[in-house]
């Protein structure tokens, strides 16, 4: 069986795999965004915080996605719940920091001008900073999901949802005859939908970041 | 002439109490502020009182604390000690974004809004106080028309599509927006260009004739000093005020060597800043328009009295300077006769101004015109020598006069001093 016949084959199967990983995928960024653009907005006043919150969420990063998933297991056990723990705290990052260094970036002067027209703290964080802010937190977000989609085929090592589980089950069977082919499968799979994802997020950024400040 | 400013400022004050839009007075009573760590102020018990639609400028030098009393008044900086009033009401302790809805703010390099269009930059203090969108929509056209932009080209352009001198327009018009009866600028003009500059203080001073807000602007600059201000705030370090009165007062009576080596060389040419043609007698000249018929401009040549006669175009407004036997040899052409008038001077324009034109001009006159470029007048070397003389006679006997009351007003502290009121002055 070549791998065109079995990607007819088993189509039905690779795509329910795929709209699993990328929802998996999809959710966990959106809690992380939430998530990383709330602790940035926390933290970015002040050095010492904002130091902490980056080098927290980068030590996070540095634990193997196995050895993280390994450990998560036996905390929340198997399937959906290690797979959200796990890629929430490592799509933090990027968006943590990008949060942090976009809105540190604000020009002073505006925030100034900001306070100084009568802007309330909040307004003066949700009309100004945060929108100035967005393209940098844009582009963390974007590292993040491309990150997230890679890791995510890791969740299948606890039984989680996704096309990790073709790599898996290939892998398992190497020397069978479809184990390569589901391998392949798997690992196209995931390079199709991230560069989807992509897409979207640049559409996303044409439609959100204002033309005042496009690059 | 302190009195003159200060009666035109009483009467603008009165002129705008029936009107929409009027100044406040604002007593600054000694504020000080101190940064911890820092064991000398930044700004030492600084009390001035500023009278309800007039433009008082904080000038020094860099680091003197110019900003960081006038950042006191709308509480950007909280100060350490010291009482505000704004209109009599104590505003020191009052929610620091209630107090700055009511003052505006214009700063250095515009400090608009990249990602909002001029339009919703312009908007935004009036959307906070709550106005109803038909009312914002309107107000904001007003005020793109009132810096001199034209709302149907600028409502919806973002900021970095406009030059410096646009975005500064802008930076004003959102300050004003909601009508603040206070305006503060903070070096509004220092980024941007020489030329660029000189069309934003006229605009202003335009402004100010209009609106009688009260005005609060810093500088380093003491030539933008004299043109904008009705009284000057010469500050010193710690923004001690060194000398605090009218642009006139200051260049013929500087208190002290601060402030004279602040006022700078020129103190005569600077003086002229601070009169306008308006001031001045213009003289009538004799003028002929396009539309009338040749044998009438022969006519008025030949009477006129004078060697030439100024030619206006459809809208009355200068176009040639005709002398006499240009249109015989010309053949009665007027297309072709006389010189073009290559320079003029509004009404608002400073002596200076005036000046340089009539020096550069080849005859040594300027048509002066108004609000629309038609012609009013024309003046000459000859008025404006007599009225510079007139000038600088009337500034030295104010300045005497002023000395002496200085010197009365040092008799009667000194009095009080010894009759045991010394505790006051003692704490300063």
């Amino acid at each position: 069986m070549n791998f065109w016949d079995f990607l007819g084959s088993r189509h039905q199967q690779l795509l329910a795999d795929a709209y699993q990983h990328a929802s998996a995928v999809f959710q966990c960024m959106v809690v992380a965004t939430l998530l990383g653009v709330l602790i940035g907005v926390v933290t970015y006043r002040s050095e010492w915080a904002g130091n902490l919150a980056t080098v927290s969420t980068s030590t996070i990063l540095t634990i193997p996605s196995l050895a993280m998933i390994g450990l998560l297991i036996p905390i929340v056990g198997l399937g959906v719940p290690p797979t959200v723990t796990a890629l929430t705290l490592y799509g933090l990052l990027p968006i943590v920091r990008n949060s942090i260094v976009g809105l540190r970036g604000v020009d002073p002067a505006l925030v100034d001008a900001a306070k100084g027209i009568g802007m309330s703290r909040a307004a003066r964080l949700l009309r100004v900073e945060l929108p100035l802010a967005w393209p940098p937190i844009l582009t963390g977000i974007r590292v993040s999901t491309q990150m997230l989609m890679g890791i995510a085929a890791i969740a299948a090592y606890a039984s989680g949802p996704g096309l990790g589980n073709e790599i898996f089950r290939g892998i398992a069977s190497l020397g069978s005859k479809n184990a390569l082919n589901q391998v392949l499968a798997g690992t196209l799979g995931i390079i199709i939908l991230a560069l989807l994802f992509d897409a979207a997020y640049v559409l996303l950024g044409r439609l959100t970041i204002p033309r005042g400040i496009r690059a | 002439m302190p009195e003159t400013t200060g009666t035109t400022t009483a009467a603008d004050g009165g002129e705008t109490a029936a009107g929409a839009a009027t100044g406040a007075t604002i007593e600054l009573e000694a504020l000080t502020k101190v940064y911890p760590g820092n064991p000398q102020p930044a700004v030492e018990n600084v009390s001035m009182e500023i009278k309800a639609g007039e433009t008082v400028i904080f000038v020094g030098p860099s680091g003197c604390g110019k900003s960081t009393t006038l950042k006191m008044i709308n509480r950007l900086i909280e100060p350490s000690g010291g009482r505000i009033r704004i209109n009599g009401e104590d505003v020191t302790d009052i929610d620091p974004v209630k107090l700055r809805r009511k003052v505006g703010y214009a700063i250095q390099s515009s400090g608009l809004f990249p990602h909002m269009t001029v339009a919703q930059n312009i908007a935004l203090v009036p959307r906070m106080i709550g106005w109803s969108k038909a009312r914002i929509r309107s107000r904001v056209e007003e005020m793109l028309d009132l810096v001199g932009l034209d709302p149907g080209e600028f409502h919806n352009r973002y900021p970095r599509q406009l030059s410096g001198g646009q975005q500064q327009r802008v930076g004003v018009a959102r300050a004003l927006a909601a009508d603040p009866p206070v305006l503060l600028m903070d070096e509004p003009f220092g980024a941007v260009d020489p030329i660029t500059r000189d069309h934003l203080q006229d605009e202003l001073i335009r402004l100010q004739h209009e609106l009688h807000k009260t005005i609060v602007f810093v500088t380093h600059d003491f030539d933008e000093a004299i043109k904008l201000g009705d009284r000057i705030a010469v500050l010193r370090e710690r923004s001690h005020i060194a000398q605090f009165d009218t642009p006139e007062a200051i260049l013929t009576n500087p208190a002290d060597d601060f402030v004279s080596g602040f006022v700078g060389a020129g103190a005569a040419l600077k003086r002229l800043n601070l009169s306008r043609v308006r001031d001045v007698a213009i003289t009538e000249y004799p003028t002929v328009t396009v539309e009338d018929p040749l044998q009438h401009i022969f006519d008025r040549l030949r009477d006129a009295g004078t060697n030439e006669i100024l030619l206006l175009d459809r809208h009355r407004r200068p176009y040639k300077w005709l002398r006499r036997g240009d249109l015989m040899r010309a053949r009665g052409s007027l297309a072709r006769a006389g010189t073009l008038v290559h320079d003029t001077v509004t009404r608002d324009a400073t002596l200076r101004d005036a000046l340089e034109a009539v020096l550069t001009d080849n005859a040594g006159r300027v048509a002066v015109t108004g609000r629309r470029g038609e012609y009013t007048g024309v003046v000459d070397m000859e008025t404006l020598m007599n009225s510079v003389h007139e000038l600088l006679e009337a500034d030295r006997l104010d300045a005497l006069e002023h000395q002496h009351d200085l010197e009365e007003t040092r008799t009667g502290q000194t009095q009080a001093e010894q009759e045991g009121f010394g505790g006051i002055g003692g704490r300063a």
